[in-house]
């Protein structure tokens, strides 16, 4: 086993090594900043995709990522396929480290790991026929130069797929063919070099419904044929259970849990998970996800929460998972929102005056009344709120409010990012399960 | 298997070839209403003018600078005629001889200058739109800074550098005026469309099995940006007229000795439109509308049928239009 595999559990079934294994892996994208900004050489921020990913994916094995929209799954895809630079950490893909290699070189890989896109429409090169779009691999890595010979695979391939008799799609462009046939062509072009990883990017969600179970099936059987791997990604949590060997649920940048697809589906374990399952039954899938979660957006990836990730929406967030100011300024806004017009809101508002000091994240927060109020006020006020609502989950993580030098004073908890531990069959990165300090 | 019941195909690569010309022919074929008048019109004309220029040898009359036919001189600035349809001018120069002549002279400059500013302008546009950086920047700057001159300014100034050096005041002088004037457009529009397209999944999906960037740019890249070009490039011909018009008109253009050009006769002509001579620019000046309104519809037609994104985009117009109404 290799030294870096030590982060995680050991797994006992596990006994070849992966195929691919993934260590904290971080990719950032830097936002550009005004013309101002860049003169001066300033980055104006940066959004965390992927913020410290580790899995590993098994040899023969359909992993699923499942996340909400923007949790960062095309990101580690892409990531995976070298189509974006990581900003740390480790990617071992058939005991090749490939996070650093120079372009040239992943060229080499990617006669190994393929990939199919979301959008077929956009998959395919509109001014290249069916024929020379499947066969371009070939040429690519200059493996077939006989064109007779190269047409005669690429038909081959095209019935695999089901684009049969191959002579009626060869010469086809892609306009000429429907979603599900331009996912075939996709399909064929990516496995005609015979990979053994191949990342599929919610490869039917953009299909219609009728071809959707179609494709899957395909896949399943192509996977077999040619003893394949899969990262699947999808929003889909009800396919993904009939389609995944085992699943990997993702929120803003991190897994936070891993685990065998009936075991996650038997016992969810993440607040999150569990979340998303109740959102299932749904008849649009897509939509079904957010809609059924507890409140709030999620957050912008360029500015995650403290702590757990997912502390603002959790119902069962408590003191570790990561209160900080931004939450206090949440709590105080959705109040007043909720509130508004009724007696004494807009004098509370008065009260607190401006809250983009709460902006910074922190878990210390120190800010000085609007002028002529007493800290006192202001802490009296705060105590009110919480003998209002004192069930909700922000109240656990305040561990001090006071007066103190002309400001108010309030500490929170300190945060604590949970790490995935091993609970049961599955591993959850949440302070209710393991050993987190409490 | 399915490969001996299929009937051989007598040579799939070359019919594979034809059919491509096929669809990319398709939507012309298939052109319907104004935007199939503006075709179809748009190429007569434009044909009209290029059998002249190609056959002018055999159609003209007489020659661009013949001021007598078999040791009899022509009259100077006779009325249009029989024996000159159009009249002669005050060098006795048979008009219509000089116009025919002078489709010759404008066709010539403006498909030099064409091939030049595209074989300068998409590639500059296709690396510096795929790579970015430093270079995309330098050129962008270089380039914005030519654009922001009218045309007419950058060609009089190249025409005039020009005009002094080996090159002379010939047809080479006026294309690589009307040239530089051109390559920054074609950079422009390029570019700008290479960094769309740079989004597209399927350049991606090519990076993604391991296509080198030149493939990219040749194969994924390069195939969907010359899609833009025949109507950018006809309808920058008709604008190209006007500008070599234009130069001659003012004197930068082909000189006299060089060929025919019909903004140098125009501008010759102005001095006679006041005694009521009307012949000598009203022909050149026609000459001018009709081709520049030929090459308009058909890149119009072009960009209506091929395009349908770039549909209603307009090209920069050099602000001076020498029509021979005004002058009359
Ligand atoms: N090229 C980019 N530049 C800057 N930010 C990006 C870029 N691509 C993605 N992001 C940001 O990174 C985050 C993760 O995006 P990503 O596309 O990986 O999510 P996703 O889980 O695939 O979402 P979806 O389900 O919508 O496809 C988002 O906040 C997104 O806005
Ligand atoms: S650590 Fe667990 S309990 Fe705490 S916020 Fe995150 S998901 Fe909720
Ligand atoms: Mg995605």
């Amino acid at each position: 086993m290799r030294p870096e595999a030590a982060e995680l559990p050991p797994e006992p079934e596990a006994a070849a090594s992966p195929l691919v294994s993934i260590r904290d892996l971080r990719t950032y994208y830097s936002i550009r900043g005004s013309f101002a900004d860049r003169l001066v050489g300033r980055e104006a921020g940066v959004v965390r995709a992927v913020d410290g990913v580790s899995l590993d994916i098994r040899r023969g094995e359909v992993l699923g990522l499942v996340g909400e929209s923007g949790s960062g799954k095309t990101t580690l895809g892409r990531t995976l396929l070298g189509l974006a630079r990581a900003t740390s950490g480790n990617v071992d893909f058939e005991g090749q480290e490939i996070t650093r290699l120079p372009e040239r070189e992943f060229r080499a890989v990617r006669r190994r790991m393929q990939v199919v896109f979301q959008d077929p429409h956009a998959s395919l090169n509109p001014a290249m026929t069916i024929g020379q779009s499947v066969g371009h691999p070939f040429q690519i890595h200059g493996l077939e130069r006989n064109r007779d010979r190269l047409r005669l695979r690429v038909s081959e391939m095209l019935e695999r797929v089901g684009l049969a008799p191959a002579e009626a799609y060869l010469d086809k462009y892609p306009s000429d063919l429907s979603g599900g046939q331009k996912q075939r062509a996709v399909i064929a072009r990516a496995l005609i070099l015979n990979p053994v990883m191949l990342v599929a990017d919610e490869p039917v969600s953009m299909l219609d419904m009728s071809v959707r179970a179609k494709i899957l099936e395909l896949l399943l059987a192509l996977k077999h044929d040619f003893d394949l791997t899969y990262l699947y990604i999808t929003h889909d949590l009800a396919t993904a259970r009939f389609f995944c060997d085992r699943i990997a649920i993702m929120y803003l940048g991190r897994i936070v849990e891993i685990g065998p697809a009936a075991a996650i589906y038997a016992d969810p374990k993440h607040p999150y998970t569990r979340a998303l399952l109740r959102a299932i039954p749904e008849p649009d899938p897509e939509r079904a996800v957010p809609r059924d979660l507890p409140r709030g957006e999620v957050p912008d990836a360029a500015r995650p929460p403290l702590g757990c990730h997912f502390h603002p929406r959790c119902p069962n967030a408590f003191e570790p998972c990561g209160w900080e100011s931004r939450d206090l300024r949440e709590l105080l806004e959705a109040r007043w929102a909720r509130d508004a017009g009724r007696e004494g809101v807009e004098e509370e508002e008065a009260l607190f005056g401006d809250l983009s000091a709460l902006d910074v994240p922190s878990p210390e927060v120190r800010f000085p009344p609007p002028r002529g109020r007493r800290p006192e006020e202001i802490v009296a006020a705060l105590e009110r709120i919480r003998s209002q609502d004192p069930g909700e989950p922000f109240w656990k993580g305040v561990e001090r409010l006071e007066a103190q030098d002309a400001h108010v004073r309030l500490d929170f908890h300190p945060p604590n990012d949970p790490r995935l531990e091993r609970t049961g069959e599955v591993d959850v990165a949440c302070h209710l399960y393991g050993s987190a300090p409490r | 298997m399915a490969v001996e019941a299929r009937p051989a195909p007598r040579s799939p690569h070359g019919r594979a070839r034809l059919m491509a010309l096929g669809r990319a022919t398709k939507p012309i074929r298939e052109a319907r209403g104004t935007a199939r008048v503006m075709l179809w019109a748009g190429a007569a004309i434009t044909l009209f003018f290029i059998v002249l220029a190609v056959f002018a040898p055999l159609i003209s009359p007489y020659g661009f600078s013949e001021y007598k036919s078999g040791g009899v001189r022509f009259p100077q600035l006779a009325h249009p005629s029989a024996a000159h349809w159009m009249g002669t001018t005050v060098q006795s120069s048979d008009v219509m001889a000089r116009v025919i002549w002078g489709a010759q002279t404008e066709l010539e400059v403006v498909a030099i200058a064409l091939v030049m500013a595209l074989t300068i302008g998409v590639p500059l546009g296709l690396l510096s739109g795929y790579f970015g950086g430093p270079l995309d920047r330098a050129l962008v700057v270089v380039m914005d800074a030519l654009f922001a001159f009218p045309y007419l300014l950058i060609a009089i100034v190249i025409a005039f550098l020009l005009s002094n050096s080996s090159i002379g005041g010939g047809i080479l002088t006026a294309a690589i005026a009307i040239t530089v004037a051109y390559v920054p457009l074609y950079f422009r529009v390029v570019r700008n469309h290479v960094i769309s397209l740079r989004e597209e999944a399927y350049v991606d999906a090519a990076r993604a099995l391991g296509a080198r960037p030149r493939t990219i740019i040749r194969k994924y890249v390069f195939f969907n940006v010359v899609q833009n070009v025949p109507p950018i490039a006809t309808l920058n011909a008709a604008d190209a007229i006007l500008l070599l018009a234009a130069l001659g008109f003012l004197g930068y253009g082909i000189q006299p000795t060089q060929g025919a050009e019909w903004g140098y006769d125009i501008n010759r002509a102005v001095s006679d439109a006041s005694s009521g001579i009307w012949w000598t620019g009203l022909f050149p000046g026609l000459a001018i509308v009709l081709l520049v309104t030929g090459l308009t519809l058909l890149g119009e037609g072009l960009n209506e049928t091929l395009n349908p994104v770039l549909r209603r985009r307009r090209f920069g117009r050099i602000d001076f239009e020498p029509l021979p109404e005004e002058m009359l």
